[in-house]
């Protein structure tokens, strides 16, 4: 049954969840480095951590596959969401009303969402960089690098793109809410001891994240 | 009580069905609602229409051939029950129930109401067993077995597969079944042997009969007339890893 593997249901949940699991820990990296704007309004740490992540040659690779975990997470999730619509070719004529997570119901809507900002995200800034569309950062002693920190104010001042980042990030917070610790069940990651904790631990992340996320451009909008 | 029941029809596994409503008058709120379907189908006879297919057996709730998916829930408006012990005092007089077969592309309609389950027997015959070498009778206390994982083996064997857990889903899929199936023999020493092959193979033949997958929505659980817990789903996964790598 070894051919299975690649095929079976829960074997494509357990990636899915790995993916994911690792798509979380993304975040947080991310959101450190974007925090560092609003600690230093100069830009000048935030270019410095930019700089760093877009030339450091370990990063470089990783970067390969942090896009490898996105690309997998989606098609899994794709293929996942194809074959429940096809588990009910005949839906019901009174929509359940059974308790579950609301969240839950919608990861492939939010997912396909968040899809589409990843990718105006990236139009946003990767693209602009491997460009080299990016005004230089002169600080006296700072050394040569790219303004990036400039690409994100600038954009930050833009009311329109503020409201769809709110938006956007809002939504990916919901997916993050049901995704934290459904991925340690899909895992079978259970305990009665600590389910408890981790079902919390994934709203304290979910809030976290969306809260941290949400309130650099507020910040800088209103600054 | 009165009610107007929006009831789906449909001749035969290939016809086309379609909502047909019917009137019921004075029905007690005593009553169950398989007697309620009873009284419709009586009245459907002495008119000499044709009576409402349902599934039906043992009415005590334990044998799970019972079905119904009753205004947007299986097994209807309350809790850790079947159908048949569904009380008509659960509705409001003059209310609208809206009564729909279990719908999953695994589950077939046979005719109106019915479905066919047989889906579900298909996954037990690929591994849902203890194979058993005929010989002498063992002593019953011969393998001690811890008293949580004993009472853990009978809460998932309490599991009668009437399938509403396929039927709540959003995405049709029977993990909750099939987990409970797999963790009433792996919570014993006498269900470890064939661990893995029974797990590898449960899943597979679930893959292949076309439900979907879990999304850890947990409506399963809501709507389970035995409670089973989704940490039965969490086992099997656990299960099924384990014996994917070893």
């Amino acid at each position: 049954m070894s051919n299975t593997l690649s095929y079976s249901s829960i074997t494509k949940k357990i990636w899915m969840s790995l993916f994911g699991l690792f798509l979380m820990t993304f975040l947080v990296v991310h959101l450190s480095i974007n925090l560092l704007l609003l600690f230093d309004p100069s830009r000048e740490l935030f270019n410095i951590a930019a700089h760093f992540m877009g030339t450091n040659p370990l990063i470089q690779i990783f970067q390969w596959v942090l896009f490898a975990g996105f690309g997998f997470h989606i098609i899994l999730g794709v293929i996942l969401q194809i074959q429940n619509w096809m588990a009910r070719p005949k839906g019901y004529k009174v929509k359940g009303t059974s308790e579950d997570s609301v969240f839950s119901k919608y990861m492939i809507y939010t997912g396909m969402i968040i899809f589409v900002f990843l990718i105006i995200h990236l139009g946003n800034f990767f693209v602009l960089k491997m460009q080299g569309d990016v005004p230089e950062f002169h600080q006296p002693g700072a050394g040569e690098m790219e303004d990036m920190g400039l690409l994100v104010v600038n954009l930050f001042r833009n009311t329109g793109y503020v409201i769809f980042y709110v938006i956007m990030l809002l939504l990916m917070g919901f997916h993050l809410d049901h995704a934290f610790q459904s991925a340690f069940q899909s895992l079978g990651l259970t305990h009665n001891k600590y389910t408890p904790f981790i079902k919390g631990l994934g709203h304290f992340y979910s809030i976290v994240i969306t809260a941290g996320y949400i309130i650099i451009p507020l910040i800088i909008y209103f600054r | 009580m009165d009610l107007k029941l929006k009831i789906w029809r449909q001749q035969g596994p290939d016809a086309q069905g379609k909502f047909v409503e019917y009137l019921v008058q004075n029905i007690s709120s005593d009553a169950s609602f398989l007697e309620m379907m009873d009284i419709l189908n009586e009245e459907l006879v002495a008119k000499g229409e044709e009576p409402v297919a349902f599934d039906h057996d043992c009415r005590e709730g334990i044998c799970g051939m019972c079905s119904l998916y009753i205004n947007g829930r299986p097994h209807g408006p309350d809790t850790a029950i079947t159908t048949c012990q569904l009380h008509m005092r659960k509705f409001k007089d003059g209310e609208t129930v809206v009564i729909e077969p279990w719908r999953a592309k695994p589950f077939p309609v046979i005719k109106d109401l019915m479905v066919d389950r047989s889906a579900f027997d298909e996954i037990i015959q690929a591994g849902g067993y203890v194979s058993v070498n005929t010989g002498g009778v063992p002593d019953a206390n011969a393998i001690p077995i811890k008293k949580e994982n004993a009472d853990l083996a009978m809460d998932a064997a309490a599991c009668i597969g009437c399938g509403a857990c396929v039927a709540a889903c959003k995405n049709a899929s029977a993990m909750l079944f099939v987990s409970a199936k797999v963790s009433q023999f792996a919570l014993l020493p006498q269900g470890r042997v064939e661990a893995n092959n029974r797990v590898e193979n449960m899943v597979a033949k679930m893959d292949v009969l076309g439900f979907g997958n879990c999304t850890n929505t947990y409506a399963c659980e809501a709507v389970c007339p035995k409670e089973i817990s989704i940490t039965n789903i969490a086992r099997m996964n656990r299960e099924f890893f384990v014996a994917k790598i070893s």
